[in-house]
């Protein structure tokens, strides 16, 4: 169990050290010092809002994780979260500005609307899946170029837009469907769905480890043909993980549309469904994992506009975040083989028999 | 895995080979594809009274717009074709554009296109080390390059791009390619397109933005069309690359050194889209890079592999199908671009006639259903919205894909791990 | 090189070779000597290191310790190309070809200095088709190729590069009887004009008809090299395992009346309408095996599939002790008491980097013991792993390892162990014992034999024809997705039901496979 945890924490701790490695020969390159770079960018966490916007973004990164993680267990590439969260939020909006509940029940109907709509969105690409063979990836891209379309159509003032200073937004959403924040005076607020990413997060750690649901997910994903031979219907595990996926991802914007901006406006944030992938990848899929990886993306969103003063653009983060990414899924590669080879090692010493060994997938 | 999942027929089955006839030639299909495309436009420009479907600036918007796509779909082949699934070429592309745009603002447009071949290449070889040398997931690594690639870029621009054009999101204008017009063809096209004559003056039209103010980089996408398929179905190398991805074990058990080809494969790939990059900066007017430019061509361009089921001719019509949708809105009103819902329902008009002859009558119910929907959406609106008009190539793949994934021949191992002597 | 300095030397020495993998030697000094213009066959058991050998000797992997040569000069291959070019060709037991290139492009690759890949290649490509008995167009496609011609092609292969020394992994392996012995005419035409063949096989009686001497390798090393005239067959087995020989005899019967799986009129269609199941009926009762006999490919797999759900049935029923299954989904189908097999473990039995006891909830992910409603029970699925590590033998340190490091006939014993929890009352064994050595087939077929006396009925597919005559108490012969014969396993021998499964066979008025004659 020991070398277990070992094992899966080389990798991420790795891929921390190489991606660093290789922002600190890019920042040596355009002549800037690395070492008082980290030290501006940790000092960055000390000043004014930062850290309680690094809590903020962390749980927004968890969610969008989380639905990358649902769909990742299947190898399912659900890279059109950007998308879902942004049909979530949006249609989420416009239906909370529209209606007037009592509080409490308003936000959780807000909620549901937003996980609806982000499944909707993730709907077409999970029937063009499993009745037309079209690769997820594909058509997921393309919806999160349409939604795009959709949210410009959809907040056009002929439509569900309106005036507000010089900003388009949708029809502000009443206090009885805003979810108060934890005040911290000149620091900031901190959302209140920041917890609901820790639930998430638990939940999702439950069902993945503990329930049929979660375990007929990662057999899809580990061997679709034996899954299939156990009674897995693969189809519907598709069907399913993709709107799950999407249910999550329409979540995504919901902890800043109730907890800050109150409806959906031109400057919504895009983005997250990206760093979802990223962070997924980074933390393996497991919930603890996605939660450090969050952190550390936030961490670097965040505190990246320190570097500015040093001379270097704050750019170079999102290259830190690629390499990350990037090192990461080789260090996992490695490391498994290494694991295998050596449990191998184990089982012959163990049993004393000449097996020839067979290739793993 | 691959990027479209063929139905499980019969595969292993010996008693009856699968009934696979090649009734035409390729190119015997293509050009009947043509006529069917000019004759539904012309057709279509006709009854809706909007020349602007066929005429001489969209065409040119067409290939401007649709050459970053065919580039990044020849990547796709070579990739594919090797077994390798690269879903990064949309990075490899924008890596292309930053270079294209760093080189062609020193050194001109020429050294654009050959600094944007090297930055997409170096994207293709990090792809290449990931997954051949490592055996990453083709697809995490390609999103993962992506987002590399994209971060890349951002950077660089700020830190060379922002002093000099006081943007970090655009480059300074590069020096653009000189054009060249067929004298006299040209002039003798337009003065039929302007006559206004059914079907000729379409011809006229989409001829003549064949022909005019052509710019090298179509010269250079169309020969690497052609070197495609040359070095890919003609030569040594080609059979040797191909067998890598169709069965790598059995090149591995003949002597092929299967990482080398797809080492290779991959990194042609990136050189592809790299130049698909610099098209689009030198197509783009003014000739600059920018933050975003490539709106997700790289992944149109494998759409368009796809539509062209992995082969070069089939990809320059599928890139001619998205460079079309994406050009036509740049040079015609939102009310031509309507006209195209009616190209649809001929369209689907025609696919009903030729169902309804090889007796599908569940495919031809559909397709006339599908025609009927359209055209009342047609009868019911006058222009679509603005700001959908940007997505009708998103739009069109999906569509494209809907109907296409399931009658193509992916290769065989097209983006299955693969290690040295691990076969039987 | 010339002819007579070929004669002259052995075509092949292997000395002192050993090959180790992380924790296994799959090699411990095996010696080998070969004679020019002989068919050399290699036996053993599954695993017991023939095929590292040949890859060692292909060039594929390098060997740890010992000298190879050939024609008499040491040699040190670093790939398959560097072995070709010293005259030895490979035919793999699993074809290597590409189904979606053409016959000449298979042929030509890696070769394409010879002849090019024009004209002259398909010219000479010509020119050695009669000497493997090859007759088509080399510009059709490989998949449309029959098993035989597909054997023919890889051995074309081999020709066009001018090998001279030809290695033949378990070449029968997937032929029926009679293409057996078209293969034996080529290559003793092909010895006689000087080739030099390794044919490796653990099949003795075709090793004993073909070869000119045989090698036995047992657990890594060679015990010995002896003439087919020699020998007996059972002497044979004896040196190769190394102890007396299991046989898979099922003694006496003990078929009720009890109607467990009844399939009717059962039909499966290809998406463009091809039959691959074209009407079945069958009937296996409590306490009965039906064996299945088939060429591979002849809808012996798709049967299987659409019994357990995996495959939708176009047509007809199945029904499992009278209750209707025909729509039911897999899990369902498991749930009403089928155990299920597969013949391929690796693939579809197993989630190869997990675990043994998430393996055991594989198909059980719904009951009792390693299920509680929607939750899975662990400590059950731990404790019940457990239970069949124990009275199933599998060796293995621990229910926390990987299931992809036990050893291919424990990996087996597991899965048989699982499929034979939660009693169920039909077994789907398909090809249970492929690729296990023998101590565990022994084991297999216990474990068939004592589930068929406790009142199972068995439905087992399975490519060895002695397995499948000694273990049924009744044989269907599928060929083309249908039945076209029966055969009794107390009467049939082998070549019958090989006649038979080619088409060959004739049957009587009853549908019985007409035994002992001709054809």
């Amino acid at each position: 169990m020991n070398a277990r945890l070992r094992s899966s924490l080389l990798a991420p701790v790795l891929a921390v050290v190489v991606a660093a490695g290789l922002c600190a020969i890019v920042l040596l390159l355009s002549g800037a010092n690395p070492a008082s770079a980290l030290g501006a960018m940790i000092g960055q966490v000390g000043e004014g809002q930062v850290a309680v916007d690094i809590v903020n973004s962390t749980a927004i990164y968890m969610l969008a994780a989380l639905a990358a993680a649902i769909g990742f267990h299947m190898n399912l590439l659900n890279i059109g979260i950007e998308g879902q969260y942004r049909v979530g939020a949006l249609v989420a909006a416009i239906v909370g500005g529209a209606i007037v509940l009592p509080p409490v029940l308003h936000w959780l109907v807000i909620l549901l609307v937003a996980a609806i709509a982000g499944a909707a969105w993730a709907t077409l690409p999970a029937i063009l899946k499993v009745t037309r063979g079209v690769h997820e990836v594909l058509s997921t891209i393309m919806m999160n170029a349409i939604a795009f379309g959709l949210a410009a159509f959809l907040i056009r003032r002929d439509q569900f837009g309106i005036l507000i200073g010089n900003n388009v937004s949708t029809e502000p959403i009443a206090e009885s469907g805003q979810v108060p924040g934890i005040d911290l005076g000149s620091r900031g607020t901190i959302f209140g769905l920041v917890f609901l990413a820790v639930v998430a997060a638990g939940v999702y750690g439950v069902v993945m480890n503990r329930t049929r649901f979660g375990f007929e997910l990662k057999a899809s994903g580990l061997s679709p043909t034996a899954a299939a031979a156990g009674g897995v219907n693969a189809k519907k595990m598709i069907v399913v993980s993709l709107l799950v996926s999407g249910a999550v991802a329409g979540l995504v914007g919901m902890p800043e549309i109730l907890g800050r901006d109150h409806a959906y406006t031109l400057n919504f944030a895009s983005g997250y469904g990206f760093a979802g992938i990223g962070i997924a990848l980074l933390g393996r899929n497991h919930p603890v994992g996605i939660a450090f990886g969050s952190l550390l993306w936030a961490f670097l969103e965040k505190a990246k506009g320190a570097l500015d003063n040093e001379g270097v653009p704050r750019e170079i983060a999102t290259i830190m975040q690629g390499s990350i990414v990037l090192s990461v899924v080789v260090a996992y590669e490695i490391v498994k083989r290494m694991d295998l080879a050596a449990e191998q090692r184990r089982v012959g010493r163990a049993t004393g028999t000449a097996v020839e060994p067979e290739a793993v997938k | 895995m691959s990027m479209v999942d063929v139905q499980p027929s019969a595969a292993g089955m010996t008693m009856t080979p699968p009934p696979r006839k090649r009734v035409l030639p390729g190119w015997a299909i293509f050009a009947i594809g043509v006529v069917a495309v000019v004759g539904v436009l012309a057709t279509t420009s006709y009854l809706t009274g909007q020349p602007a479907l066929t005429s001489t600036s969209t065409m040119q918007n067409t290939i401007t717009l649709g050459l970053p796509i065919l580039l990044c779909g020849l990547g796709g082949i070579w990739a594919e074709r090797s077994g390798m699934i690269n879903i990064g070429l949309e990075g490899m592309m924008i890596l292309g554009t930053w270079g294209a745009a760093f080189g062609g603002y020193h050194w001109g447009p020429w050294v654009a296109v050959l600094s944007g071949m090297i930055f997409g290449a170096v994207g293709g070889a990090l792809h290449a080390v990931a997954t051949v040398t490592f055996g990453v997931n083709h697809i995490v690594s390609g999103v993962a390059i992506n987002l590399l690639g994209a971060g890349v870029a951002k950077y660089l621009s700020t830190l060379i791009f922002a002093p000099i054009s006081d943007n970090p999101r655009d480059s300074p204008p590069i020096e653009q390619f000189d054009t060249y017009s067929a004298p006299g063809l040209s002039d003798w096209l337009g003065d039929l397109e302007r006559e206004q004559r059914v079907v000729i003056s379409d011809i006229a039209g989409l001829l003549r933005g064949l022909v005019t103010g052509v710019s090298p980089t179509l010269i250079i996408g169309i020969l690497l069309v052609i070197l495609t398929y040359v070095v890919l179905w003609r030569t040594r190398f080609g059979l040797r690359l191909r067998s890598c991805g169709e069965n790598p074990k059995a090149a591995e058990s003949l002597g092929v050194n299967v990482y080398f080809y797809k080492y290779v494969a991959v990194i042609a790939s990136g050189a592809l889209a790299g130049i698909g990059g610099a098209a689009l900066v030198l197509g783009s007017s003014p000739s600059i890079y920018q933050e975003g430019q490539t709106a997700n061509r790289g992944f149109i361009g494998l759409a368009a592999m796809i539509f062209g089921n992995w082969r070069p001719g089939g990809t320059l019509a599928g890139a001619g199908l998205f460079g079309y949708a994406d050009g036509l809105r740049l040079s015609a009103t939102p009310e031509a671009v309507h006209a195209l819902l009616y190209a649809a329902v001929i369209s689907a008009g025609l696919l009903v006639i030729w169902q309804l002859f090889r007796r599908k009558w569940t495919t031809a119910a559909l397709a006339a259903v599908g025609a009927v929907g359209v055209y009342a959406l047609y009868f019911a609106t006058d222009e679509l919205p603005q700001e959908f008009l940007p997505y009708m190539p998103h739009i069109i793949t999906l569509i494209v894909l809907a109907l296409a994934a399931q009658r193509l021949r992916p290769p065989a191992a097209d983006g299955v791990p693969y290690r040295r002597g691990e076969g039987d | 090189m010339t002819d007579t300095e070929v004669a002259a030397s052995p075509a092949v020495v292997l000395t002192g070779i050993t090959k180790r993998f992380p924790g296994v030697v799959a090699n411990s000094d095996v010696h080998l000597k070969v004679r020019a213009g002989e068919v050399h066959a290699l036996c053993g058991e599954n695993g017991a290191g023939k095929s590292t050998l040949m890859k060692i000797l292909y060039g594929m992997q390098p060997p740890d310790e010992g000298t190879i040569e050939v024609n008499g000069e040491q040699v040190n291959f670093k790939s398959p190309s560097d072995a070709i070019r010293a005259g030895i060709g490979m035919v793999h037991q699993h074809f290597m070809l590409a189904d979606n290139l053409t016959v000449l492009e298979n042929v030509v690759l890696g070769a394409e200095g010879r002849h090019g890949i024009g004209n002259g290649a398909k010219r000479r490509i010509r020119e050695l088709a009669g000497s493997v008995g090859l007759d088509l167009d080399p510009s059709t496609l490989v998949e449309r190729l029959g098993v035989a011609d597909r054997q023919r092609v890889e051995i074309l292969k081999v020709l066009y590069r001018g090998a001279k020394i030809i290695i033949l992994d378990e070449p029968t392996a997937v032929l029926v009887p009679q293409e057996v012995d078209e293969l034996f005419a080529t290559l003793r035409t092909m010895r006689a004009d000087g080739y030099t063949f390794l044919f490796i096989s653990h099949k003795l009686d075709e090793v004993r008809a073909i070869a000119d001497s045989i090698t036995v390798i047992r657990r890594g090393t060679t015990i010995g090299t002896v003439e087919p005239t020699s020998v007996t067959t059972r002497q044979l087995a004896e040196m190769m395992v190394g102890s007396e020989l299991p046989s898979p005899e099922t003694r006496t019967s003990t078929v009720t009346d009890t109607e467990i799986l009844r399939i009717e009129d059962l039909t499966l269609e290809t998406s463009d309408g091809r039959r691959l199941l074209d009407g079945l009926d069958l009937v296996v009762r409590s306490g009965e095996v039906v064996g299945i006999a088939g060429v591979e490919g002849n809808g012996q797999t798709e049967l299987v599939e659409t019994i357990m759900g995996i495959r939708k049935a176009a047509g007809g029923r199945i029904l499992l002790a009278d209750r209707n299954l025909t729509k039911a989904s897999t899990i369902a189908r498991r749930e009403a008491g089928i155990g299920y097999i597969p013949e391929d473990r690796t693939r579809h039995g197993l989630l190869l980097t997990e675990p043994l006891w998430k393996n055991r909830i594989l198909g059980y992910q719904t009951r009792h013991p390693t299920a509680r409603g929607a939750f899975l029970d662990i400590a059950g699925a731990r404790k019940d792993t457990q239970r069949i590590v124990e009275e199933f033998d599998v060796r293995t340190p621990g229910i926390d390892v990987a299931a992809a490091s036990l050893s291919g006939g424990n990996q087996q014993k597991l899965v048989i162990g699982r499929e034979l929890s939660g009693e169920p009352m039909l077994l789907i064994a398909s090809h249970p014992t492929r690729g296990v050595d023998v101590g565990a087939q022994a084991a297999i077929w216990d474990h068939i034999r004592n589930a068929r006396a406790a009142g199972l009925a068995v439905l087992l597919v399975s490519a060895d024809l002695d397995e499948l005559i000694g273990l049924s108490d009744s044989i269907k012969v599928m060929l083309r997705g249908r039945f076209v014969a029966d055969a009794d396993p107390a009467t049939v021998t082998p070549e019958d039901l090989g006649s038979a499964m080619t088409g060959a066979g004739q049957v009587d008025e009853s549908g019985l496979l007409v035994t002992g004659g001709d054809q």
